[in-house]
Formats: C-alpha cells, sequence, structure tokens
C-alpha cells in the first residue's frame, strides 16, 4: 500500500512536503492506522506523531486520514483507505510543529475559557454532593470527550476564528458543566457564552458529529446551549 | 466572552434572534407580495401605486426595509469576520474589514433612505 505522510521539520524544511512510502500490509490482516505508522517509523525513525494508550482513550493520535480527522489507533485501514492509497496529515487549522504533531495550545485555550471544573458556591456537605440517576444520565454523552480535537480542527468556524469560537470540542464541556445539576454557576457561565463568537459562529454543518471517534454529539450540545441562552435572555 | 464594536448589538444571542426575526418578517413580505402579483390579473402602475399607498403596507414595507437591512448587516458582519483575517491579509486585514464594512454600511444606509423615500413619498 502506498502511503503520502505529510511532513515538516522546522530545523531542515523550508516548507511542508509530502513524502510517499511503499508499506508492505501483512496479508489478511487489518491493521489500524497507527500501525502502519509504528511500521513507517520502524524504516524512518524521523518521523513524528504522538500516541499512546493505541486503544482510543487518550486522545493522543488525532490524524487526517484521506481527508477525514479520526483517531490513527482505532480506525482500521479497511474504514479509510481507497485505492490502496492512504494520506496521512495532521490536525487541519492548528500550527504544525513537526509531520503529525500539531501544536494544541490554541485549542486548550478555549477549553480553559469554559472553565471546566464543577463550581458550586453552597457549603460543602459532610460526604459528597449527590445527585439522582436522572440528573447524573444527563451527563451521558458528553463527559466522555477525551480532547482530542478531532472535532474542532473539522471545523470551518474554528479554522476561521480559533480564538474567539469555542469550537465543538470546548463547547460539548461547557454544555457538560451547564447541565450538571451540583454546578451553581449557570447563568455566569452563559453570560460568558453571549457574545457573537464564542458559541454562535456554529453555523450546524455537523462536521465535528460526523469525526467524533466516540460517537459524541457536539452539535445537539451546541443546540441546547442556544435554548439555555434564549430561556435565559428573553 | 468576546467583545466586538462592530457587530449588531454586541450579543450573540441578539443578533441570533434578529436574524431570525427578520427573516420572518422578509418571509411574509414575501408571501405577500407574491399573492398580491398572483391575484391581481390586470396588473398596472396605478393597481401598483394603490396598494403600496395604503398606511398598512407602507409599515409593512418599512419593517420589510428594516429587516433587511438588520438581516444583511449581521449576515455581512459574520461574512467579514470569518473570511477577512489575519491569516489571509496580514496586519492589513483590519483595515481591509474596516473598508469592507464601511462600504457594507453605505450601501444599506442608501438602501434604507432611498426605499423609504419611495415608500413615504418624501
Amino acid at each position: 500500500m502506498q502511503v503520502s505522510i505529510y511532513r515538516y521539520n522546522p530545523d531542515t524544511d523550508e516548507a511542508p512536503w509530502m513524502q510517499d512510502v511503499d508499506v508492505d500490509i501483512p496479508a489478511g490482516r487489518d491493521l489500524m492506522v497507527l500501525d502502519v505508522l509504528e511500521l513507517m517509523k520502524s524504516k524512518d525513525a524521523s518521523i513524528s506523531y504522538r500516541r499512546s494508550c493505541r486503544e482510543g482513550v487518550c486522545g493522543s493520535d488525532g490524524v487526517n486520514m484521506n481527508g477525514r480527522n479520526g483517531l490513527a489507533c482505532i480506525t482500521p485501514l479497511s474504514e479509510v483507505v481507497k485505492k490502496d492509497r492512504l494520506v496521512l496529515r495532521p490536525l487541519p487549522g492548528l500550527p504544525v510543529i513537526r509531520d503529525l504533531v500539531v501544536d494544541m495550545t490554541q485549542f486548550f485555550r478555549q477549553y480553559e475559557k469554559i472553565q471546566p471544573y464543577l463550581q458550586n458556591d453552597k457549603p460543602a456537605p459532610a460526604t459528597e454532593r449527590l445527585q439522582s440517576p436522572e440528573e447524573r444520565e444527563k451527563l451521558d454523552g458528553l463527559y466522555e470527550c477525551i480532547l482530542c480535537a478531532c472535532c474542532s480542527t473539522a471545523c470551518p468556524s474554528f479554522w476561521w476564528n480559533p480564538d474567539k469560537f469555542i469550537g465543538p470540542a470546548g463547547l460539548l464541556q461547557a454544555y457538560r458543566f451547564l447541565s450538571d445539576s451540583r454546578d451553581t454557576a449557570t447563568a455566569a457561565r452563559l453570560a460568558d457564552l453571549d457574545d457573537p463568537f464564542s458559541v454562535f459562529r456554529c453555523r450546524g454543518i455537523m462536521n465535528c458529529v460526523s469525526v467524533c471517534p466516540k460517537g459524541l454529539n457536539p452539535t445537539r450540545a451546541i443546540g441546547h446551549i442556544k435554548h439555555m441562552l434564549l430561556q435565559q435572555g428573553t | 466572552m468576546v467583545t466586538n464594536a462592530t457587530s449588531l448589538t454586541r450579543s450573540g444571542l441578539s443578533d441570533f434572534i434578529i436574524q431570525r426575526v427578520s427573516a420572518l418578517i422578509l418571509g411574509l413580505y414575501t408571501i405577500c407580495i407574491t399573492g398580491f402579483l398572483l391575484l391581481t390579473p390586470d396588473l398596472d402602475y396605478a393597481t401598483w401605486v394603490a396598494f403600496h399607498g395604503g398606511t398598512w403596507m407602507q409599515l409593512f414595507s418599512t419593517l420589510a426595509v428594516l429587516a433587511l437591512a438588520a438581516h444583511a448587516w449581521i449576515g455581512m458582519w459574520t461574512v467579514g469576520t470569518d473570511y477577512i483575517r489575519e491569516h489571509y491579509f496580514g496586519q492589513r486585514a483590519t483595515v481591509f474589514r474596516s473598508i469592507y464594512m464601511v462600504i457594507c454600511a453605505g450601501v444599506l444606509f442608501v438602501f434604507v433612505a432611498w426605499s423609504l423615500q419611495i415608500f413615504w413619498r418624501l
């Protein structure tokens, strides 16, 4: 199989370039894209990418595979390879540090903006803050996000305004805390989001839903945030 | 909270509501005009002037013109802040975006003023 991989070493390259590499895929096996990267790295140690758990939990190896963002470790070749060719690029829209490694500073700056931690101004109970099963159920589909950035870097609004639009990953987490029955900062959280960029730059094109490797739905969460803003503001 | 001095209301929610309410007004106005055109077989200039001469139609037309201006400003401002950015234009992006917005504001002002002059025979 031919793999075309994005290469860029700021110390030696003036501009990024694509390297074509022939990779021998063991017959009868459907390798993950990360396995292919490992095979390539065993022959060329200079190829750089992030990886850690290799089972879709840590979110390190988000890459663009044949034009589609996803986690290399849980994406089988049979899902992405077309005409025996695989094109690997870094996640789009973020600055490239080297090869497939991107600078996630902007992504995490947006995540930091939504204050991703429980805020409660009531006195702490003796044991713990309890939730009913129904209240806990509201967090399903939200807390599972692993912050791999596949969604935000598939979003044109995030490409255009990465410093102003929170992005689908951050907004999914914003809604996770807005819908948490133990959080008492709902009004302040919503007030922070009521500007023309943070939430309302979402055009609902659902690229985020399409690429999320965990099957989450940031567009729905953004819709809920807009609804909450509407209820609070009217 | 991201502040911006040139958005219509400074509030994402207010812009969101204005854009949708103005779209509704424009939709109703389109239905009204289309309905009149379809239901008036012998349409001539006198009928057209009489149709627009009524106070209710003058008010409705004024509302539609203002709705279009607000709708267009929010839309054009969004397009401008999406595409006229430092990424493409470097440090000059703010200058280009300001020029673009002044042109948009000028065109909309002329459109509103001219429309009001026509509808109210000023």
